[in-house]
């Protein structure tokens, strides 16, 4: 692929990867809900030269009962951050287990229209059954069924940022109309549990279709634009990055690096008092910033992006800035997102043509 | 008309209050003129709200449909449409606007109240305070084709079903007490123990548990819009609403006729009688002088109303496809035909189809008018139109004498049809001491000059009772 080796993605929700972030945080609790919090870690990752960021969700709050930790939803996050940034990426966790995949559809395509072709989509899963009694839901209880909906899910979303065609407002004064319908498509999708009409109520999303990012093991590849792998170590990374079968693979690298005042180590199990840092099988790296650099530039050869998982957002984030990307620019690792460029063009992806439109053509010269 | 003794009046004091509604649909908005910009374009949306804030407009308010409209079985094409989804687009603007509230139209049928609530909050919170939510309900299966949960409600459970909505909604954002949130990284806990409360609720529509996962607003609640002109729907908003959207903000008589109709409603539901903002939507024309303004709506008109517009309109009252007839000629011969209209094109249904097109002929005749000259003179009406100081005498006497409260003006231009409101008529109406000169508070309830939330009211008076 052309551009840079490496995409480097940096998820910000909360206070940190740790469940026991916020303790080391540098604001206190009652300041995580607040514009100027969401907005100032945006703009810490955009001037640091990441290509996305990715915003956490889910139903349920993270932080177990009776600890319940507050959490802004991911699309508001996300279009509150998009409409404070200008070039970085952003891509919000958004479920389809039980959500409506036509509002879904409508919000990221919005999401789309606010960054001016920005946006992407992590897909994750609501697994709890608790999660269902939050929708007032049958729960969607095995793991078969929660793929189904994901991927029925995708379906419904892709299909409506496809129903209507890029051209289709034609404003045409001669004949009184402002859409051509023709270019305006029902969708007709029929699943197993539910169908949906359409076409979408929004415009088609100036990317044509979002990035899509997901687990290989819950989304089909087929599915997705860039598949998230995890494993322990870089041999089981690049096994994975090898069979994902998707445009693009990104590692999920845990970090907690040595800050002035602690090492790594330190600060893992100072948290570890209150709780144990959650295991999800990822590669963890817990150490210098050059050690981080070098451990990247190993992956840069398996993988065409990493997403950080900071320990603590406020004592890892300001090291990757200052220390460990302009180290990996400085070795044409990675390049910061040009200005008025889409999340696909700086991933290499192209613009895919719109599956209605290409059908109509079809449909016309036979 | 000539100025009153501003203390000979019901309201002396009473002050005027603006929404503005980009609207995204209908045949109101203006997309053939040169300067007709982008319904999508975030920039359009920017430039509107910032207008709005320098005006000092209480709320800048997005509606929704959630299924394009159609005629006839096909898609509607000759009015503006796609639009985003409401909150996204409002959360993006709370991080370009200060003191402006954000209001959004969402439906409580197809939506579930966790997530809602949630996503309000979340507004709410980005905001500072500025986040309001207009109710509105659906029922037919028509829009139900792009949900999973499927079409349809009985007409008669839609309001049921919004009421326990609303319910469960405020349930959950009362969910944690003030101040819940620890202050320092030292505390036991993120949050205060105890100051967090799971929430259960089976009722007739909803069956939900959980833990809220939102501390509240520096307003307590979002601020909760309604714009149902039914009696059951302003019976809703006497019990549950803190503004209210009507179609009678044209004539004074009929404003002041439907103000006290939802006071003494409000009466009956046991609250103040000013515990509502009454706030009727409508379309201001502005002029130099009152020719300049007659003849900028005729421009306007015939822009809203094109030849293919006129025929869709009168299409509708005769219950008939008219779209070949030429709109430039007489009215139809035709007969109408009634028919139950199944709402589908979202259309108020026509009381008495025949007495109307009889008096559309006898109108058309008297006047020579065409088809077109006649739907612009006698079809769906709105608005004001004259000077600045012409309008606002007019608007200071509509609120001192108590038949509204403000409007929620919808610009026929995006996005510039702001501007001569905010230029022309604000000044005056600030000159009149009807119009504020700075905004009075931070978040929307405050600068709507409305109480705390209904239902900390009723705990406050429980605890006080107790």
């Amino acid at each position: 692929m052309s551009g840079p080796a490496l995409h480097l993605a940096v998820e910000l929700d909360g206070d940190g990867s740790h469940p026991a972030a916020w303790r080391r945080a540098a604001h206190s609790p009652d300041q995580l809900l607040t514009p100027r919090r969401v907005a100032g870690l945006a703009t810490v990752a955009e001037n640091a030269g990441f290509t996305l960021i990715t915003l956490d969700d889910g139903v349920l709050p993270p932080g177990a009962a009776p600890d319940p930790v507050g959490r802004i939803g991911a699309m508001e996050r996300a279009a509150f951050v998009a409409a404070s940034t200008s070039t970085i990426g952003i891509a919000p966790v958004v479920p389809v287990t039980y959500a409506e995949p036509f509002h879904v559809s409508s919000q990221l395509a919005s999401l789309d229209h606010i960054s001016a072709g920005r946006a992407g989509w992590v897909v994750t899963e609501e697994e709890s059954p608790e999660a269902a009694r939050v929708w007032g839901r049958p729960p969607v209880a095995d793991a078969d069924a929660r793929v189904r909906e994901s991927r029925d899910g995708i379906e419904v979303v892709r299909s409506l940022w496809d129903s209507w065609e890029d051209d289709a407002v034609i404003r045409s004064v001669a004949t009184s109309r402002y859409l051509d319908r023709d270019r305006l498509h029902y969708i007709d999708f029929t699943g197993e549990t539910y169908a949906v009409k359409g076409p979408a109520i929004v415009p088609r999303p100036p990317q044509g279709q979002l990035v899509v990012l997901g687990r290989p093991d819950q989304v089909p590849a087929g599915q997705l634009d860039v598949a998230l792998i995890a494993g322990r170590d870089p041999v089981a990374i690049a096994t994975a990055a090898a069979s994902a079968g998707t445009p693009r693979v990104f590692a999920e690298v845990e970090v907690a690096l040595d800050t002035p005042d602690a090492t790594g180590a330190e600060r893992v199990a100072d948290l570890a008092r209150y709780a144990s840092w959650t295991d999800r099988g990822r590669l963890r790296h817990v150490g210098s910033a050059d050690g981080l650099v070098a451990a990247l530039d190993g992956l840069s050869r398996h993988v065409d992006g990493v997403r950080l998982h900071p320990l603590v957002l406020d004592e890892d984030l300001p090291l990757l800035s200052r220390l460990v990307l302009p180290a990996l620019s400085e070795r044409r690792l990675v390049a910061r997102p040009l200005p008025g460029t889409s999340l696909r063009s700086t991933l290499g992806l192209a613009r895919p043509a719109n599956r209605f439109a290409a059908a109509a053509v079809l449909e016309e010269t036979r | 008309m000539t100025r009153t003794d501003p203390l000979d009046v019901p309201r002396p004091h009473a002050q005027l209050h603006f929404g503005v509604f980009f609207q995204g649909v209908n045949h109101w908005t203006i997309w053939s003129a040169p300067d007709s910009g982008s319904q999508i374009d975030p920039a359009s949306f920017r430039r509107v709200a910032q207008t709005a804030e320098r005006g000092l407009f209480d709320a800048f308010f997005l509606g929704e449909g959630l299924r394009l409209r159609e005629v006839d079985g096909r898609i509607h094409d000759l009015d503006v449409a796609g639009r985003p989804d409401a909150i996204t687009q409002l959360a993006a603007l709370a991080a370009v606007t200060r003191r402006i509230g954000l209001v959004s139209t969402s439906n409580s049928t197809f939506n579930e109240p966790a997530d809602l609530a949630r996503r309000l909050s979340g507004l709410d919170l980005l905001s500072e305070g500025r986040a309001g939510w207009n109710v509105v309900t659906t029922d037919n299966a028509w829009t139900g084709a792009n949900f999973r949960r499927g079409g349809y409600l009985d007409h008669a459970d839609r309001y049921r079903r919004a009421e326990e909505f609303l319910t469960v909604a405020r349930t959950l954002w009362d969910g944690w007490d003030d101040q819940a949130v620890a202050t320092s990284v030292h505390a036991p806990a993120w949050s205060v123990p105890g100051a967090v409360r799971r929430v259960r609720h089976r009722g007739a529509q909803f069956d939900v548990d959980l833990t809220p996962t939102l501390p509240r607003s520096a307003q307590g609640h979002p601020v909760i819009f309604q714009a149902g002109d039914s009696g059951e729907g302003r019976d809703f908003a006497a019990r549950n609403a803190d503004v209210i959207f009507s179609a009678h903000g044209n004539d004074f008589d009929d404003a002041l006729g439907f103000a006290d109709d939802i006071r003494a409603r409000l009466r009956a539901a046991g609250r103040p009688e000013d515990d509502l903002r009454i706030l009727p939507g409508t379309e201001i024309i502005i002029g130099a002088t009152e020719e300049e303004a007659q003849e900028k709506k005729r421009w306007i008109r015939l822009q809203q109303v094109t030849p293919a517009t006129a025929l869709g309109i009168a299409g509708l009252l005769w219950g008939i496809d008219l779209s070949d007839r030429d709109a430039d000629g007489p009215l139809p011969a035709d007969d109408p035909v009634v028919a139950e209209n199944d709402g589908s094109f979202g259309a108020r249904r026509i009381a008495d189809q025949r007495a109307v097109v009889a008096e559309w002929r006898a109108k058309a005749e008297a006047h020579g008018w065409s088809l077109r000259e006649t739907v612009i003179a006698l079809g769906p009406q709105r608005g004001h139109v004259g000077t600045p100081s012409g309008l606002a005498d007019k608007f200071a006497h509509f609120v001192r004498h108590g038949a509204i409260d403000g409007f929620n003006v919808t610009p026929y231009l995006i996005p510039d049809g702001l501007d001569d409101i905010v230029d022309l008529l604000v000044p005056e109406l600030q000159e009149r001491g009807v119009y504020r000169t700075e905004y009075t508070g931070t978040t929307l309830r405050e600068n709507l000059g409305l109480r705390e939330p209904l239902t900390q009211r009723s705990a406050r008076d429980r605890r006080q009772a107790g």
